[in-house]
C-alpha cells in the first residue's frame, strides 16, 4: 500500500504559500479541519482564498483566519455569523464571493471528477447568473457553472488509515469528500489514524487515491455553534 | 384574528402528503415538524447531509457531529441516511424532494421569491435556498402577509433581489392561504375572522377572488 502518513501538521502543510487558493472542509464549525486550519494561522500566510461553505465565526473556524488578516477572497454559500467578516466586508478588505450551496459543492465534486463546467438550474435569472452562460434543457433554463483550481484542499474526516482511506461521521462529511477529490494536494487530518488493513473497504467513503497526506489530527475542540436540546423531563 | 407563526406551521403541515420527502427552511417552516398529520409518514431533509432528522437530542446527548442547516444540535432517527453535500443537492435538484417549505421577503404573483439579500444591508448569502427553489416540483412559502413597515410582501413585481423565477406554488400567511395561478394570486383560504376586503389590502399583487372563499380549519 501506498503511505500517505506525514508526522503532522507542520509535514502536512508544506508548500503552502502566500497567494494560493485553497479549500476546506466543513459545514459551520462542523467537520473542519481544525488543525490544518491552526497551521495556517501560524504560518501566517496572507492574501489567500478560500473555498468554503462559510467563514467560521469570531474566534474559530476561518475566523481565526479573518481575524490575522490572511485571507483575501472568501468563496461561500452563507456567511452571516462572524462579526469581523461583516466588517472586513463592508469596508473592502475582504473579497466576497456568494454562490448557492448547491453550486459549490457541485462545482467542488466536478473539480475533483475531471469535468470543467456543467448546467444547473440554480440561480437562473438571479444576479448570480449575470455574464454567465445559459441554456435550455428540456424546457427549462440553466447556469453555466466552472470547476474551481485548488492548490491544497484540507479536509477533516472521522478515522483515516496510512493508505489515506478516509470515513466520515454524522453531517460533519458534508463537504470534506467532494474538496479531498478537488485538491491537487488533498491534506486530511483525521480524529483516528489506523494501520491500513483496519478499516473496512465497503464503509470507506473517500478512496485513498485522492488523499496526498494524511496525519493524526490532535486536540479537537469540535465546537457546537447552535446546542438546541429537549430538556430532560 | 390573523394567524401567529405557529399556525402558519400548523396551515401548512395539512399539505404534507404520506411517503414525501420534505426539506423545511430555517423559521417558521422548521415548526412544520411539530405538525405532521396522525398517520402520515414524512422523512425530513436536511441539506447540509441527512435524511430522517429527528428532534433536537436530550440534553446531555448533543453531538457536534450532528447538525441540521440551521447549524443545530438534532437527531437522526431509525432508518436514517447520512451523504455529503453533493449527493443531497443531487437529491434536490435531482427533484427527488417532493415539498420545500421555506420564508420569504416578497413573492411576485409569477412565481417569483426574494428571500436572501437586501441591498445595503449586509448580505449573509443564499446558502441552499436558490438550489431549493430553482429545482422542487412543490415549494410552499410561509410567510407574513405585510413586512414590518405595514407593506406587502406579495407584489407584482419582488423589488430585491430574487432567489429564483416563477418557482413558488403556494403561499401560507398569517392572513391566507393563495395559490399562484396564471394571472395573480388566487386567494383560497382566509384566517379564521379575517375578511377577503382585508386581504385584499394587504396584497399589492393581483388577487383572484372566485367565489365565497372559505375559513381555514386548523
Amino acid at each position: 500500500m501506498i503511505n500517505k502518513v506525514v508526522k503532522n501538521v507542520e509535514e502536512a502543510l508544506k508548500g503552502v504559500e502566500s497567494g494560493m487558493e485553497f479549500m476546506l472542509g466543513g459545514f459551520g464549525l462542523c467537520g473542519i479541519p481544525e488543525n490544518c486550519i491552526g497551521q495556517l494561522v501560524k504560518l501566517e500566510v496572507n492574501d489567500l482564498t478560500c473555498i468554503s461553505n462559510n467563514a467560521g465565526v469570531d474566534d474559530f473556524g476561518l475566523g481565526l483566519l479573518l481575524q490575522k488578516r490572511q485571507i483575501k477572497k472568501m468563496i461561500s454559500s452563507y456567511v452571516g455569523e462572524n462579526d469581523e467578516f461583516e466588517r472586513q466586508m463592508l469596508s473592502g478588505e475582504l473579497e466576497v464571493d456568494l454562490i448557492p450551496q448547491g453550486t459549490l459543492a457541485e462545482r467542488c465534486r466536478a473539480t475533483g471528477a475531471g469535468i470543467p463546467a456543467f448546467y444547473t438550474p440554480a440561480g437562473y435569472g438571479t444576479e448570480v447568473a449575470e455574464g454567465k452562460e445559459t441554456r435550455k434543457f428540456n424546457d427549462k433554463m440553466y447556469v453555466l457553472e466552472h470547476a474551481f483550481n485548488p492548490q491544497f484542499a484540507f479536509v477533516k474526516a472521522w478515522k483515516g488509515d496510512t493508505a489515506g482511506n478516509l470515513i466520515f461521521k454524522g453531517t460533519a462529511r458534508n463537504f470534506n469528500p467532494m474538496m479531498a477529490m478537488a485538491g491537487k494536494i488533498t491534506v486530511a487530518e483525521v480524529e483516528e489514524l489506523v494501520e491500513a488493513g483496519e478499516l473496512d473497504p465497503n464503509q470507506i467513503h473517500i478512496p485513498g487515491i485522492f488523499v496526498q497526506r494524511i496525519f493524526q489530527g490532535t486536540a479537537y475542540e469540535k465546537r457546537i455553534e447552535q446546542r438546541t436540546v429537549t430538556p430532560k423531563s | 384574528m390573523a394567524l401567529d407563526k405557529t399556525q402558519i406551521a400548523q396551515r401548512i403541515a395539512q399539505e404534507l402528503q404520506h411517503n414525501w420527502y420534505v426539506n423545511l427552511g430555517i423559521g417558521i417552516p422548521t415548526l412544520v415538524a411539530n405538525y405532521i398529520p396522525k398517520g402520515i409518514d414524512i422523512e425530513f431533509q436536511s441539506e447540509n447531509g441527512l435524511l430522517g432528522m429527528g428532534p433536537f437530542p436530550i440534553e446531555g446527548t448533543e453531538d457536534a457531529d450532528l447538525i441540521n442547516a440551521g447549524k443545530q444540535t438534532v437527531t437522526i432517527l431509525q432508518g436514517g441516511s447520512l451523504f455529503d453535500s453533493a449527493m443531497s443537492f443531487a437529491m434536490i435538484r435531482g427533484q427527488h424532494v417532493q415539498l420545500t417549505v421555506l420564508g420569504a421577503m416578497e413573492v411576485a404573483q409569477n412565481g417569483d421569491i426574494a428571500n436572501w439579500k437586501i441591498p445595503g444591508k449586509m448580505v449573509k448569502g443564499m446558502g441552499g435556498a436558490m438550489d431549493l427553489v430553482a429545482s422542487a416540483d412543490n415549494i410552499i412559502v410561509a410567510m407574513m402577509h405585510t413586512n414590518k413597515r405595514g407593506a406587502s410582501k406579495l407584489l407584482k413585481k419582488c423589488s430585491l433581489p430574487l432567489t429564483g423565477v416563477g418557482c413558488v406554488k403556494k403561499i401560507v400567511t398569517n392572513l391566507a392561504v393563495l395559490e399562484i395561478v396564471e394571472d395573480g394570486f388566487k386567494l383560497l383560504e382566509r384566517a379564521l375572522g379575517v375578511t377577503v376586503a382585508e386581504i385584499q389590502n394587504a396584497t399589492e399583487g393581483n388577487l383572484i377572488i372566485d367565489g365565497e372563499i372559505p375559513e381555514m380549519k386548523l
